[in-house]
C-alpha cells in the first residue's frame, strides 16, 4: 500500500490511510519566531522500519513540535517503540534494521552521513522502560554523559550534576548522598536519576518509552510531575500504554495500530491530544482509546 | 487405594529422595575434608620457620623449600600478567563485537577444544613451540608461556560469560548518552563484570599453580642453588618438586613433603576463598 504522499490546503498530510494533521504553518513560524532558540522538533517524512525482511513500520509522517510533549500510542506490537528509536538511532545497534523514508532533526536529516550518532544521541536522550541506572554512584551516573563529551573539570560536573538532578526533580531528596551507590535509591527515584541521566547532556528531545510502567503510582505521579516540569525546556517524545496518562500529560498524541501481522504499522492518526480524547477524526482511534480494542 | 494412602507414599518417597541425595552431597564433601584434614595432619609438623627461610639441603631430605615457593609465585606471576590481558580481551571480543558467523563459530570451538586438551600435552607443546622453537630455553618465560595456553580458556570462558550478564539496559543507557561502544565497555560493562572476571581468572590461575605436566619440560628444575633472577631463569615450583622428591629421591622425607603440598593447597584455597568472599560483597552491592 505504497501511495503518493498528499499535502492537502489545510493542512493535513495524508499518507495511506492515516493521514496527521500538522500545526498550520503559519502558527508554526509564530511559535518559532517568537523564541527564535527554540529547538528539538522532529519532522518525520514516509518513514519506514524493517526487521530483515519483516517490515514493522511503513509509511509514517509527522510532525514532533519543540518543548512539547508527544505521546505515541497504540496496542502493543505497533511498532511505537521502533518508531521512537529511529529518532536517536538507537535501531542501529540492534543490527539487520533498516530504516527508510527521512527524519530531520530541526531541519538536519539525523540518517544521512553528516549525522554522527554519537552526537545525535547527545542532543537525544533516552530514559527506558525499567530503570538503568549505572553500577557507581549516584554523582558519576549523572556525570556519565558530560564525562563522555569531554567535560573534565571537576566544578562545572558538581553543576551540571546539580542542574539536572534539581530536572529531575531529585536534587532534594539526594543532594546530601550523591556519594551513594545508585542502586540503593527507589524504582522510582531510579528512574528519575535515569531523567537527570539524561538531562545532563543538555539534550534538545528526550525520548521516553514507557518510563514508568515498572512503576507504583505515586513514583509514576512524580514522573509525570517531573515531565509536565521539564516540557518547557526539552521536547518529550512519549510511549506509553496507558491512555490516562497519555491524556494528562501529553499536549499532541499519536496514534499507531499494526491491523494485522501480515501488514506493517502505520500511523492511523495525530492531533492535539484534547481532540484525540474527545473527537478523535478516526473510528479506530476511538476505540482504541474508549477501550474496545488493545 | 485410599487417597490417603497415597498421599503417605509419596511422602516417603520424598522423605527417601531428601535422604539419599543429601548423603551423596555430604559424602562429595566428607572426600574433600578428609583429603585437607589428612594433608594439614601429615604435613603440619613440618611448617616452622627454617621451612619458609631456607632451601632444601641433602636433595631435598632436609631444608626448607624457599626457592620452591619463590618460583611457583614468579612463575604465576608471569602467567597471571600473560593471561588477564589476552584473556580479558578475547572474552570482550566474543562477547561484545564478535559477529554471528563461521570465524566466531571457529573461535569458539577452538576455546572449548584447548580447555579439553590433556595438560601433559600442553607440556610437549610448550617445549616444541616456546623452548626450542622461539629460543627461550627451559626457563620462567616458557613455562609461563604453557600455563598461559592451558589458562587462557577458563579466563576467555569466564569473561564472555560474565559480559553476558551484564544487561543489555545498562549497554543501551550508555550508547544512548552518546558514548561510543569501546567507552561503554570499559566505562560500564567491564567494571560491573569485574567479579565474574577475576574470580574465573583466580581458578584458572590457581589450577595451572598446580600443574605438573606444563611445567615438567619447559623450566621446572630438580634443584637450584639461587632463587630464579629474570624471566630466563630456571625455577623449582612446588607441584614438581613433590613429582621429583616422590619419584627419584630415595628416602624422602615424608613430612616435608606432605608439608609442600600443605602449602600449595593452603596458598590456592585461601586465594580462592578470599575471591569468593570480595565476589560475595560485590554482589551484595551490585543487583540486577
Amino acid at each position: 500500500m505504497v501511495s503518493p504522499l498528499l499535502v492537502t490546503g489545510d493542512g493535513t498530510l495524508s499518507y495511506g490511510a492515516g493521514s496527521v494533521t500538522l500545526p498550520r504553518a503559519d502558527a508554526r513560524e509564530g511559535a518559532a519566531s517568537k523564541a527564535a532558540d527554540l529547538q528539538g522538533s522532529f519532522s518525520l517524512a514516509d518513514v519506514s522500519v524493517a526487521y530483515g525482511r519483516d517490515r514493522v513500520i511503513e509509511g509514517v509522517s509527522m510532525y514532533i513540535p519543540p518543548r512539547a510533549v508527544t505521546a505515541l500510542i497504540g496496542p502493543s506490537g505497533c511498532g511505537k517503540s521502533t518508531l521512537l528509536r529511529c529518532l536517536n538511532r538507537m535501531n542501529d545497534e540492534l543490527g539487520n534494521v533498516h530504516v527508510g523514508g527521512t527524519i530531520t532533526l530541526d531541519g538536519a536529516d539525523i540518517m544521512g552521513r553528516a549525522m554522527d550518532p554519537v552526537e545525535l544521541r547527545m542532543r537525544v536522550g533516552q530514559v527506558f522502560q525499567r530503570p538503568n541506572p549505572f553500577p557507581m554512584t549516584i554523582w558519576d551516573n549523572v556525570a556519565y554523559g558530560p564525562r563522555t563529551q569531554g567535560i573534565r573539570k571537576r566544578s562545572e560536573l558538581d553543576e551540571l550534576v546539580e542542574e539536572s538532578l534539581k530536572g529531575a526533580a531529585l536534587w532534594a531528596e539526594v543532594k546530601n548522598n550523591l556519594k551513594k551507590h545508585a542502586f540503593e535509591l527507589s524504582g522510582g527515584q531510579q528512574q528519575r536519576l535515569c531523567i537527570a541521566r539524561a538531562l545532563a547532556t543538555k539534550p534538545e528531545v528526550i525520548l521516553m518509552d514507557e518510563p514508568a510502567s515498572a512503576l507504583d503510582p505515586i513514583s509514576t505521579q512524580q514522573i509525570e510531575d517531573t515531565i509536565a516540569q521539564l516540557k518547557d525546556s526539552v521536547t518529550i517524545v512519549i510511549v506509553t500504554h496507558n491512555m490516562q496518562q497519555a491524556a494528562r500529560i501529553s499536549d499532541q498524541t499519536a496514534f499507531m495500530l499494526r491491523e494485522s501481522l501480515d501488514e506493517p504499522a502505520h500511523l492511523v492518526e495525530m492531533d492535539e491530544t484534547r481532540k484525540m480524547f474527545t473527537n478523535p477524526d478516526d473510528a479506530r482511534t476511538e476505540s482504541y482509546i474508549t477501550g474496545r480494542f488493545g | 487405594m485410599s487417597r490417603s494412602s497415597r498421599t503417605r507414599k509419596a511422602r516417603t518417597a520424598e522423605a527417601t529422595a531428601k535422604v539419599v541425595t543429601g548423603a551423596i552431597a555430604l559424602s562429595v564433601v566428607a572426600v574433600a575434608i578428609f583429603v585437607f584434614v589428612y594433608i594439614v595432619y601429615n604435613g603440619i609438623g613440618a611448617l616452622d620457620w627454617t621451612f619458609f627461610s631456607e632451601g632444601p639441603r641433602d636433595r631435598g631430605r632436609e631444608g626448607g623449600i624457599l626457592p620452591i615457593i619463590v618460583g611457583t609465585l614468579y612463575l604465576i606471576g608471569a602467567t597471571a600478567g600473560l593471561t588477564l590481558p589476552i584473556g580479558v580481551l578475547a572474552g570482550v571480543y566474543l562477547a561484545e563485537y564478535a559477529p554471528r558467523n563461521f570465524t566466531t563459530r571457529a573461535i569458539r570451538l577452538a576455546i572449548t577444544n584447548m580447555a579439553g586438551v590433556p595438560s601433559i600435552v600442553y607440556g610437549l607443546f610448550g617445549l616444541a613451540a616456546f623452548v626450542l622453537l622461539a629460543g627461550f630455553g627451559r626457563s620462567i618465560i616458557a613455562a609461563a608461556l604453557t600455563l598461559t595456553c592451558m589458562t587462557l580458556p577458563v579466563v576467555i570462558t569466564a569473561t564472555e560469560e560474565a559480559l553476558r550478564q551484564i544487561p543489555q539496559d545498562l549497554r543501551q543507557a550508555s550508547l544512548a548518552l552518546g558514548a561510543t561502544r569501546l567507552r561503554t565497555i570499559y566505562k560500564v560493562v567491564l567494571p560491573a563484570a569485574a567479579p565474574g572476571i577475576i574470580t574465573g581468572a583466580i581458578l584458572g590461575l590457581a589450577r595451572a599453580a598446580g600443574e605438573t605436566a606444563p611445567i615438567l619440560f619447559t623450566g621446572a628444575v630438580f634443584q637450584m642453588r639461587r632463587l630464579p633472577d629474570g624471566p630466563s631463569s630456571q625455577f623449582m615450583a612446588l607441584p614438581y618438586h613433590i613429582y621429583a622428591q616422590v619419584t627419584s629421591v630415595p628416602g624422602w622425607n615424608r613430612e616435608l613433603i606432605w608439608g609442600t603440598a600443605l602449602v600449595l593447597v593452603l596458598g590456592v584455597s585461601i586465594v580462592s576463598v578470599m575471591a569468593a568472599w570480595w565476589r560475595s560483597v560485590q554482589r551484595r552491592k551490585v543487583k540486577w
